[in-house]
């Protein structure tokens, strides 16, 4: 088991949200006050060393015009994390490729962090949340396609070696691709894709890339765990599926009392408490199937996350399998849980820092979860097992 | 009032695509072309104007039953489309009616092939930029609630808002799927083709700019600026309605329109 730290890099210092339409998109930048945000910057950064020195891997992300996530260019501070670390695997989770217009400038700037950091990056790719649309400005429809597309051009890009090759492409053209640098590691990094659908997940595994899975809780997880191994074994990749291939993110607090955990969980809900978003930035058209849309016209669907939001409570997105939180103990046995329902992973992605959560906070659980509970895991949730269920077990 | 037209709905190909197109009615061929809500032959307007002419209405790819090939994504490729549909009708020469987005897609066939449009009419068109690049011509209309969005289209919100509980899950996915296509055509450059304006001198129809007095969409300056850029045009509005006149006003539009068509 490899666990990776994660943090958003939020700007929490906003006003009551009844006084703003959406945290996302339209929250104007006056509220954010660069000194504050550099501050946070370094602290962020500071956490990520303390992980490495604890034995945690590295993990960010990227959104844009955001207070949830203030990292608009996320190999931009890979590139300085790959500075300030020397062993952390380095894992951006990811580059939002259907709303990127350059796929061969994608690949240099992965190419380029993978050498800065002398082989430790782990390159992620995300189609992009919803809210990203009018962001980039991006068009809703065919997202999916534009992330195929871009996929296979950026692997092209790291793996030829002898010289321009040219690309015309539904959605990109590019006459002379030849980057410098190539990727540290050959044949490429390792590629991640994060989706939370069953038919996502059958892609990523035909395709054999690491399958990343964010929030998805017990059921929702283990429907998209099965649907990897299927395409995995249909793509005739075997029967077994290594455990490395799948990574769950969870919210995480661990304390050294039920209090301390307790306190620290309280202010990690801010992630699933914040992310007040207006429908038509939730649901732009064309992103989600037709049918789904009408389901929300209809008001089916419509307020789910809103409602969730305001009535998620600690206990419940820890018994919904969202959060592990509480002591050494507590956690370990947390985790295993839902280790076990899905059929194993070998990725643990820590959300662990979020919203009023302090630096010493945030470093107190890194540090609990790093000496008491990650040896645990490691030792009895091995990175050779293989994925799913025995025969009996089924 | 005679009785209502029966209305015919076929499905036909065009350059592959599986097009659904509706007749009604007989005489002089008129072609009209649909907004962003997609053509609803049971609208009023529908037999009025089919009283005089022959209706053709095309759903365009993407919306009603229409097929969406994946290398269709602009306004421009139907319009090539229908350049089409009217060979394939021996349409030499038709009057076009292009409502809204309809009203682009008439703006491009128009500066494609003038000698072959009799009379143009375009009922709050969009497909031009013509204000400054810090403002937008067209108001985003993906960036805002539902109900702003019936704020700026009608001029009676209240009437005409859409009853989501009389709608079936068909409807309603068919409304949905109308809305992702109008996002494909329309998104980047926003509501417009930039080399539309610089060839619409090339329109030789008597064009009719219709436009609802209440439009929230398309403003007055808008239409004007537009009807300015072809030679032979003028604009006409039409009271206490949005920018779907056809819908707020069928009979007051059935008028304005017959006047200019048959004049």
């Amino acid at each position: 088991m490899k666990a990776w730290h994660f943090s958003e890099t939020a700007y929490p210092y906003l006003p009551p949200d009844s006084e703003f339409e959406s945290i996302r998109v339209s929250l104007p930048n006056r509220i954010y006050d660069p000194k504050k945000g550099a501050a946070l910057y370094d602290r962020f950064i500071e956490e990520w060393q303390i992980a490495e020195e604890e034995g945690i891997e590295i993990m960010l992300n990227e959104h844009h015009q955001t207070a949830t996530c203030v990292d608009p260019a996320a190999p931009l501070l890979l590139a300085a994390l790959a500075r300030v670390t020397k062993t952390a695997r380095l894992l951006i989770l990811g580059n939002p490729i259907a709303n990127r217009r350059q796929p061969v400038r994608v690949a240099e700037e992965m190419a380029f962090v993978d050498v800065l950091s002398h082989g430790r990056l782990e390159a992620g790719f995300v189609r992009g949340v919803p809210y990203e649309i009018s962001a980039g400005n991006s068009n809703p429809v065919r997202t999916n396609e534009r992330f195929a597309e871009a996929l296979d051009l950026i692997i092209k890009a790291w793996t030829s070696h002898d010289g321009p090759f040219s690309h015309e492409g539904r959605f990109f053209h590019h006459r002379q691709v030849n980057i410098w640098p190539r990727p540290y590691q050959a044949p490429h990094p390792p590629v991640w894709i994060s989706t939370t659908t069953p038919s996502g997940a059958m892609r990523v595994g035909a395709q054999g890339f690491v399958q990343a899975t964010f929030l998805t809780g017990y059921d929702g997880t283990r429907r998209v765990y099965d649907a990897y191994r299927r395409g995995w074994r249909e793509a005739g990749r075997g029967q077994e599926v290594p455990i490395d291939r799948l990574a769950y993110a969870a919210l995480i607090y661990v304390g050294e009392s039920e209090a301390e955990a307790r306190a620290g969980a309280e202010k990690i809900m801010w992630y699933i408490r914040a992310n007040k978003v207006p429908q038509h930035f939730s649901f732009p058209p064309g992103y989600a199937p037709p049918q789904t849309l009408a389901r929300i016209m209809r008001g089916d669907v419509g307020d789910q996350h809103a409602n969730f939001s305001a009535q998620a409570t600690v206990e419940g997105v820890i018994n919904a399998g969202l959060m592990m939180a509480g002591t050494p103990d507590q956690v370990y046995a947390q985790i295993r849980k839902i280790y076990d329902h899905v059929g194993g992973f070998g990725h643990l992605l820590i959300m662990g820092q979020a919203g009023f959560l302090e630096h010493d906070e945030t470093v107190l659980s890194i540090r609990n979860f790093a000496r008491y509970v990650l040896p645990r895991l490691k030792a009895e949730m091995p990175d050779a097992a293989i994925s799913g269920f025995s025969a009996a077990a089924q | 009032m005679s009785r209502p037209a029966a209305i015919t709905r076929e499905m036909i190909t065009l350059a592959g695509i599986e097009i659904e197109l509706f007749e009604c009615g007989n005489g002089t061929p008129l072609l009209f072309l649909h907004g962003a809500q997609g053509f609803m032959p049971e609208q009023p307007y529908v037999g009025l104007l089919a009283q005089h002419r022959r209706l053709l209405a095309p759903s365009h790819p993407g919306f009603g039953a229409s097929g969406l090939p994946l290398w269709l994504d602009s306004i421009d490729d139907i319009a090539h489309l229908y350049l089409e549909l009217m060979d394939s009708r021996s349409l030499a020469r038709v009057d076009v009616v292009g409502c809204s987005l309809g009203g682009w897609i008439a703006a491009e066939i128009a500066t494609k092939t003038p000698e072959r449009i009799g009379r143009l009419a375009l009922v709050g068109p969009v497909g031009v930029k013509l204000g400054p690049s810090n403002k937008l011509d067209i108001p985003d209309i993906f960036a805002m609630p539902q109900e702003k969005v019936a704020q700026l289209v009608f001029h009676d919100v209240e009437k005409e808002r859409l009853d989501v509980a009389q709608l079936t899950d068909e409807q309603l996915t068919t409304i949905a799927r109308n809305r992702e296509t109008t996002a494909l055509l329309t998104w980047e450059p926003w509501m417009h083709n930039p080399k539309l304006r610089h060839r619409l001198h090339r329109v030789t129809a008597p064009t009719l700019f219709i436009r609802g007095a209440s439009d929230g969409l398309v403003s007055q300056s808008y239409v004007h600026g537009y009807a300015k850029l072809i030679p032979n045009a003028r604009v006409t509005t039409i009271a206490a309605a949005g920018h779907a006149p056809q819908l707020e006003q069928p009979e007051e539009f059935a008028r304005i329109l017959f006047a200019f068509l048959d004049a």
